[in-house]
């Protein structure tokens, strides 16, 4: 579903983003991508949403090869994909509900398809009562719902998120940890950033682990390696 | 397109103080524009007050019968550059003359005979006007055997026709002046309401909107603006036109058409900046 062959991410400053990267996620597939500040994470994401372009291999999803796609085909992809980002990035001067629509607006949807698709990622979010609320007079964590069910509006197969806790604090980083389960349970892969390492421990999903923009860790490979020793 | 239409006047709402300051820029840019063309539509106006005058006047040899004269004037008003020509008699000249010029009212009365010729005077269409035209048309109607002299102010023309001419090039160069500071207002505005909302416009690419629809709404609003900022133009302009008009001379308003193409400019102004600033700024994002 989303896989990186031998992908280098070189910056126009001459700084190496991302050096001989290679791995594959699998549809329903919940990954946990690690590392220091600048280790390279957020880099990983934006070449998904095909925000950056590799500048030497392949990023392919769902078999398309984003180098290879114009800029109506990156709008069709990110209509695929959820992307939650730890500032949230919300248009604040509009209604949780307006923002959850708006990105079925920009896809051309009906009203009358709209405004039921809206309130039922709000349930799921939990946000139905404060459907009508400016975005800046939510909490953080109300925030990040908000985000995040405008991430998941559209049906993505992929969930996309860079550090969505970083702004939060732990009651509501439990929280919304808690939803993107849930999302990933009903069957959306999910691709969380984070450097908060408490998280990772407590959930048993795969993780990979960037230093340098180079690929130190992955459990899945290890566990694998791990198996095949043991047998 | 509802939708553009609904983010474009949401716009308005949301940043009131911006949309105004884009308004008003626009109307000021606009009125200075228009201003100097209302001014030069009224240079232009006297300019042809002047021109009306223009005359040939044919001098006709006494004792030519009427009836020639008569058949002359058909030829004469058949020439595609003569607007009308009429026959003066030499008893009409006298009491032209006598009327006209009263300080020589003394020397007329002393006359035995009327010492005016006939005169036939030709006055030409617009367009036929400039000193090269009437001259031409001067000598064909000197070709008429029954014509003693000709005269059509050939010094007085050649000035009106430099007169004309620096008219022309001082007002394109003005002109356009205006017009290119004009349009680097308004785009600079409209620029700047585009990077107000470049948070926007990326959250818009985000989740999946393509170029086009980001800049509908965009367009929709440059155009609103810009015909805005032309109304408020043609007030200003208008309120200056009414000072002038009421305290120092009789002065001309745009026509209709005119103001519709006022504010036409202003719109397509205002759709122009607005493309070129959101195109400018979806090929950073």
């Amino acid at each position: 579903m989303i896989k990186f062959v031998r992908v280098y991410k070189a910056f126009p400053s001459g700084s190496l983003a991302l050096r001989d990267l290679s791995f594959h996620v699998a549809k329903g597939e919940f990954l946990f991508l690690t590392g220091h500040s600048g280790a390279g994470k957020s880099t990983v994401l934006r070449l998904i949403y095909a925000e950056h372009l590799p500048t030497q291999g392949e990023v392919r999803i769902s078999g398309f090869n984003t180098a290879k796609l114009n800029r109506r085909e990156v709008s069709q992809l990110r209509r695929r994909l959820g992307i939650v980002f730890q500032d949230f990035r919300l248009l604040e001067d509009r209604t949780a509900e307006d923002n959850v629509a708006f990105a079925l607006e920009v896809t051309g949807a009906k009203r009358s398809v709209i405004a039921p698709k809206v309130m039922r990622v709000l349930a799921q979010v939990g946000l139905t009562a404060k459907a009508h609320q400016y975005s800046n007079e939510l909490s953080g964590g109300e925030q990040q719902r908000v985000a995040i069910a405008r991430a998941l509006v559209n049906d993505p197969f992929v969930l996309l998120a860079d550090e969505p806790t970083g702004n939060l604090d732990e009651r509501a980083t439990r929280g919304v940890f808690r939803l993107l389960r849930d999302i990933n349970a009903n069957g959306t892969a999910v691709l969380m950033a984070t450097h908060d390492l408490d998280l990772v421990r407590h959930a048993n999903y795969r993780t990979m682990e960037l230093q340098d923009g180079a690929l130190v860790f992955d459990s899945k490979v290890d566990q694998q390696a791990m198996k095949k020793g043991t047998a | 397109m509802s939708l553009a239409f609904r983010e474009a006047f949401l716009a308005f709402r949301r940043w009131p103080a911006l949309s105004m300051l884009s308004v008003t820029t626009i109307a000021f840019a606009l009125f200075v524009a228009s201003l100097y063309g209302l001014v030069a539509l009224n240079l232009r106006r006297a300019l042809q007050n002047i021109e009306e005058r223009v005359e040939i006047v044919m001098y006709i040899t006494r004792g030519t019968p009427v009836e020639v004269i008569t058949l002359a004037l058909d030829d004469i008003e058949a020439f595609p550059e003569v607007a009308r020509a009429a026959y003066i008699t030499a008893d009409e000249a006298l009491q032209r003359a006598q009327r006209e010029l009263v300080e020589f009212q003394g020397i007329f009365s002393e006359f035995d005979t009327n010492p005016l010729p006939a005169s036939i005077e030709v006055r030409l269409l617009p367009g036929f006007r400039t000193s090269e035209k009437v001259g031409a048309v001067a000598e064909r109607l000197g070709s008429f055997n029954f014509v003693d002299d000709v005269q059509y102010g050939d010094d007085w023309l050649a000035k009106l026709d430099r007169l004309r001419n620096i008219g022309a090039v001082v007002g394109l160069m003005i002109g356009g002046a205006f017009a290119l500071a004009s349009i680097i207002i308004i785009g600079t505005t409209i620029r700047m309401a585009v990077l107000q909302r470049s948070r926007e416009i990326a959250i818009m690419r985000l989740v999946g909107a393509t170029d086009s629809f980001i800049r509908r709404p965009f367009l929709v609003e440059g155009c609103i603006k810009g015909a805005l900022g032309g109304l408020a133009a043609l007030g200003l302009c208008y309120a200056a036109y009414a000072a002038v008009h009421r305290l120092l001379f009789q002065a001309e308003f745009f026509s209709t058409q005119q103001m519709i193409l006022v504010v036409a400019i202003g719109t397509g102004l205002g759709f122009l900046a607005s493309a070129t600033s959101v195109a400018k700024h979806l090929r950073q994002i």
